[in-house]
């Protein structure tokens, strides 16, 4: 559902993606690993159509973002990093605006929102201006705006940074909920929840790719199981006691 | 003809001005400040002029656009960059000429809602006299199109940088250069660097001349292409920024 190949982005003389290739099949979530600075957003942005790629390509269902960037899209949800939203809208409001700009039949769009707002638990703030909410509601607002036009492919930035747990907590399940129907592509930096939602996860430092493999294999890597010992032999090529790549 | 999309952006960009502070002001300030120049006791202004007729309206519409047109325009694009909203806007199924487009249309059409707010000048003049309605709406016309130059340069200087700031001066002093292009001083300038063909030229890119020309009722398909050719022109240039803006 979700292909990408060799896809390598320069920025000048700095080589912020270097050849990348992965593939995601739906009902699989994937996890996008790497220290900051590693190309991770970069990548992302490519394949959403946001930056041109330098050389390589990204194939969502079928179509190219490169000859076919609006059909592409058009199969894409995407949250991007910090979750930017217009904040001088209301919730509703803006749901509305994002559901008719993916031409949703005006018949459904009320009741797609309805939907979308119940799951994602923004029930309270529907008619609250963007602006006000907290940053959980906001990161709510965002998944919520990724999921307007029910798409096959979700690429989610960081979906959890800044939240406190129990908002971690809910927007994971949410995304487990979400894996069944499609092929979800997500950036983290914490470890734990690679474990607990990814099927599948890809590690890249500097731009390349440096490992690909289930959690539970990333994890017998090390003696103790310590996963976070095994992210930093890979991605600093440091020697920690006990672990084995 | 005008995709979904471009309409549906439109939608939004014009109620976005009503959304905050920004469009009130602006209202307030324009209808405020055209009247008070238009009928300030001082010459060449309504009263003095003992005419019914706006040309004493027109004179100062350059004027008053030089300043407020960059101020409706500074956010176009610049707003977007800085809060990181355009990943949002350019991810979804819409082009960057689409959304060039619907962007320049919106604030377009706030501006013409402006001009629309100062209708009540013309039931002034029609009271006072008989003016000649072919030439108010000419100048109307004149203005209506030369606010779609201006915004299509401030556009243009929105997609440039992220600092609203720095659009806003940069849009103020390519606007100065546009509207005064056909002025003595300006063109003296250019004399004295360039060979005359360039004054002729630089002469004829005159905001103000194409303005004056139509608003004294002087109205030639020349004036016409000059202001549809600038909008072109414009925003040709900031589609050209923003997919640099992917490219790099």
């Amino acid at each position: 559902m979700l292909e990408v190949k060799d896809i390598s982005k320069k920025f000048g003389d700095f080589q912020a993606v270097d050849s990348v290739s992965f593939k995601a099949e739906k009902g699989e979530v994937l996890g996008f690993l790497g220290p900051n600075g590693a190309g991770k957003s970069t990548t992302m942005k490519m394949i959403t159509g946001f930056l041109n790629s330098s050389s390589g390509d990204a194939i969502v269902c079928g179509a190219s973002v490169n000859d076919n960037p609006l059909e592409a899209q058009a199969s894409i949800g995407y949250v991007p990093e910090n979750a930017p939203l217009y904040e001088e809208m209301y919730v509703r409001e803006f749901l509305e605006f994002i559901g008719k700009m993916r031409s949703l039949e005006a018949s459904k769009l009320d009741s797609r929102i309805d939907e979308i707002i119940k799951m994602c638990s923004l029930k309270e703030v529907e008619f609250q201006k963007i602006e006000t909410l907290s940053k959980g509601y906001k990161r709510r607002v965002s998944l919520a705006q990724s999921l307007v036009h029910d798409p096959q492919v979700l690429i989610l930035d960081e979906p959890t940074d800044g939240l406190d747990p129990n908002q971690k907590h809910d927007v994971r399940r949410l995304i487990k909920n979400l894996a069944k129907e499609k092929c979800i592509l997500i950036s983290t930096h914490i470890l734990e929840e690679v474990e607990e939602v990814c099927d599948r996860c890809i590690i890249i430092g500097e731009g390349k790719k440096l490992f690909e493999g289930t959690p539970k294999e990333l994890k017998e890597k090390s003696e103790k199981g310590r996963i976070q010992d095994v992210f930093r032999v890979i991605t600093t090529g440091q020697q920690v006691q006990g672990v084995a790549v | 003809m005008i995709a979904q999309v471009t309409k549906e952006l439109m939608i939004k960009e014009i109620k976005s001005y009503f959304k905050t502070p920004l469009g009130y002001v602006f209202l307030v300030i324009f209808l405020f400040g055209i009247g008070y120049l238009t009928f300030e006791p001082g010459r060449g202004s309504f009263f003095y002029m003992r005419e019914a007729s706006m040309s004493a309206f027109f004179r100062y519409i350059p004027w008053m656009f030089l300043f407020l047109i960059p101020a409706v325009s500074m956010k176009l694009w610049a707003e977007e960059r800085k809060s990181g909203s355009i990943e949002l806007l350019l991810t979804m199924p819409i082009t960057v000429r689409q959304a060039v487009v619907a962007k320049f249309l919106a604030s377009w059409a706030f501006i013409g809602l402006a001009l629309l707010g100062t209708t009540p000048m013309i039931f002034t003049v029609s009271y006072l006299g008989n003016p000649d309605f072919g030439v108010i709406i000419l100048g109307y016309l004149a203005s209506f199109l030369m606010a779609g130059a201006l915004l299509a340069v401030g556009g243009f200087f929105s997609a440039l940088t992220k600092n609203q700031v720095v659009s806003f001066i940069l849009t103020v002093v390519a606007c100065f250069i546009l509207i005064m292009a056909g002025s003595p001083p300006i063109l003296e300038f250019i004399s004295a660097l360039l060979p005359k063909y360039f004054v002729d030229l630089f002469e004829s890119l005159s905001v103000l001349n194409h303005f004056d020309s139509i608003e004294r009722g002087v109205f030639s398909l020349s004036n016409l292409w000059f202001f549809a050719v600038t909008i072109f022109f414009w925003l040709f240039g900031s589609i050209i920024l923003l997919n640099e803006n992917k490219a790099n």
